[in-house]
């Protein structure tokens, strides 16, 4: 099929993560391969099997006004500190019209893994305790998952539309080759796009932990994460998100924006192979990787790095690998991996968003962050893991991967390039 | 029973609570949505927690009725007389 002309570019990012509540904070401690994983101190945890996770490393109430913040969902007030984040570094300033846009030409795409679920049990919690009347008016324009690419549109003036991608953990990647499609289909020049998720409560730990997703150890926190490792055994649940701005290249070359990156192309498929087991051959993997390059009109010879799904949970992790060995081949030792998972732990929708901001910087920096907790490289993983520290890329035009996958078996890899 | 600045007051103070309208604004002549810029969701906030503060029923179809500060003091007086 025909694609069309025009180019994708990344021209503002924004940022709130288990380790820096902003673009420069959580870019600085992934460099430095420092964790968010912390043990957590809710009163709630006492009964839990797992008792540690991945809280935003700066609490939305520390930015957002309490009386803003009470008519959002947590998840919608990580969209909102992002989005304000990235309009700015873009160069935006005030609403789509008051920023010299035409606000028809403006689109917002915010995923979300699994919505507003706290806000939803906590009105629960009021219905049963209190009864019907006390349950809050908000309760539904809060918990629905649409609910952050709403207020995001409103809080811009974003007319060309506001959308939500769901496809559990690769619902953030999902979101940016969607806002991707929007640019080429000509029916925006300007998308913010990424995904957020704030589900750290009993109910979603218990429920992971019961599927035996989540890791089970209780040794240091910082510890726990530890994707491609012999002794890894699950993820740490996490929380934030992040948004980018996207603009069509000629928009952003007209009004002469700094561009971090291109998003050159995407490839998405699913596995149909079971709801939360990775299909073990990497099969739909192999697909999505293969989609992404020739949408990006790249081979994988062209590709210097790629920043992987690596949750940290045994099969995961191996599928990834066979996958990548079976697109690149003899190559695959000499293409230098990351797993950001192991130090901001598992976003869910918001961590296809947050691990293409890193691509994206790791473009433009020239550096790929280390994966933390690498002791003992599993022997069948069969990939060149930048450890301990950063790891240079080469000068000039570069080429690198995000990898993205979900329960249900969604795959999403995004291809991004330095130009 | 409250007098009529209590209930004020005390409405003043739910509404800050809710939409951030300094208390001082909450004066018996102001409107709800015109002058105090409160959407119909935060109004469904503001009646419940009244009902609350003031141990009265403020059934839904009245709520129309109360367009200004003045009406809602008038009806949470009545309601509770």
């Amino acid at each position: 099929m025909a694609r069309s002309q025009a180019r994708v570019v990344v021209t503002g990012l924004g940022a709130t993560t288990p380790v820096g509540g902003d673009v420069a904070s959580t870019w600085e401690s992934l460099l430095a391969g420092r964790s968010g994983v912390r043990k957590l101190t809710q009163e709630w945890v006492a009964d839990l099997p797992v008792q540690i996770g991945a809280p935003a490393a700066v609490d939305p109430s520390e930015v957002l006004p309490r009386v803003e913040a009470r008519r959002l969902d947590r998840s919608a007030q990580f969209a909102i500190i992002c989005a304000r984040q990235a309009w700015a570094d873009a160069g935006f300033s005030g609403k789509a019209s008051e920023a010299g846009l035409d606000p028809e030409r403006v689109g917002v795409v915010c995923a979300s893994g699994i919505g507003g679920l706290t806000t939803l049990l906590s009105n629960y919690d009021q219905l049963r305790d209190a009864g019907p009347r006390r349950v809050s008016p908000l309760a539904i324009p809060m918990l629905m998952p649409n609910s952050p690419s709403a207020n995001v549109s409103i809080e811009l003036q974003a007319q060309a539309g506001a959308h939500t991608p769901v496809s559990a953990c690769s619902s953030g990647a999902e979101a940016l080759a969607y806002a991707v499609d929007m640019i080429r289909l000509g029916r925006a020049d300007v998308v913010v796009a990424g995904g957020t998720e704030a589900v750290i409560s009993p109910l979603p730990i218990a429920a992971f932990a019961n599927m035996m997703a989540l890791s089970k150890r209780s040794d240091d926190p910082t510890a726990v994460s530890r994707p491609f490792d012999k002794n890894r055994d699950g993820f740490v649940l996490g929380e934030g998100g992040a948004l980018m701005v996207l603009e069509s290249a000629e928009h952003a070359e007209a009004r002469g924006a700094r561009v971090y990156a291109e998003i050159a192309g995407a490839g998405m498929s699913a596995d149909a192979h079971h709801i939360a087991q990775p299909e073990p051959s990497g099969r739909g993997v192999v697909t999505a990787i293969r989609k992404a390059l020739t949408d990006a009109e790249l081979t994988p010879d062209d590709i210097a790095h790629v920043n992987c799904h690596a949750t940290s949970t045994p099969a995961g992790d191996v599928a990834e690998s066979v996958a990548l060995n079976a697109v690149f081949g003899d190559r695959t030792p000499s293409i230098p991996v990351t797993a950001p998972k192991s130090m901001i732990g598992h976003l869910l929708g918001g961590a296809g968003a947050v691990e293409s901001l890193a691509t994206v910087l790791t473009l433009h920096h020239g550096l790929v962050p280390p994966t933390a907790n690498v002791d003992d490289v599993d022997d069948d993983i069969n990939l060149d893991i930048v450890r301990t520290t950063p790891r240079k890329l080469d000068d000039g035009p570069l080429a690198a991967l995000n990898d993205s996958f979900g329960f249900g078996g969604h795959n999403v890899v995004l291809a991004f390039r330095r130009t | 029973m409250a007098s009529t600045e209590e209930i004020r007051e005390g409405l003043a103070e739910i509404v800050n609570e809710i939409t951030g309208v300094p208390a001082e604004d909450v004066q018996l002549d102001k409107s709800f949505t015109d002058d105090l810029d409160i959407d119909s969701l935060s109004m469904v906030e503001v009646v419940v927690a009244a009902e609350e503060k003031f141990g009265v029923k403020i059934p839904d179809e009245e709520v129309k009725n109360l367009a200004t500060v003045g009406d809602a003091v008038t009806f949470i007086e009545k309601a509770g007389s």
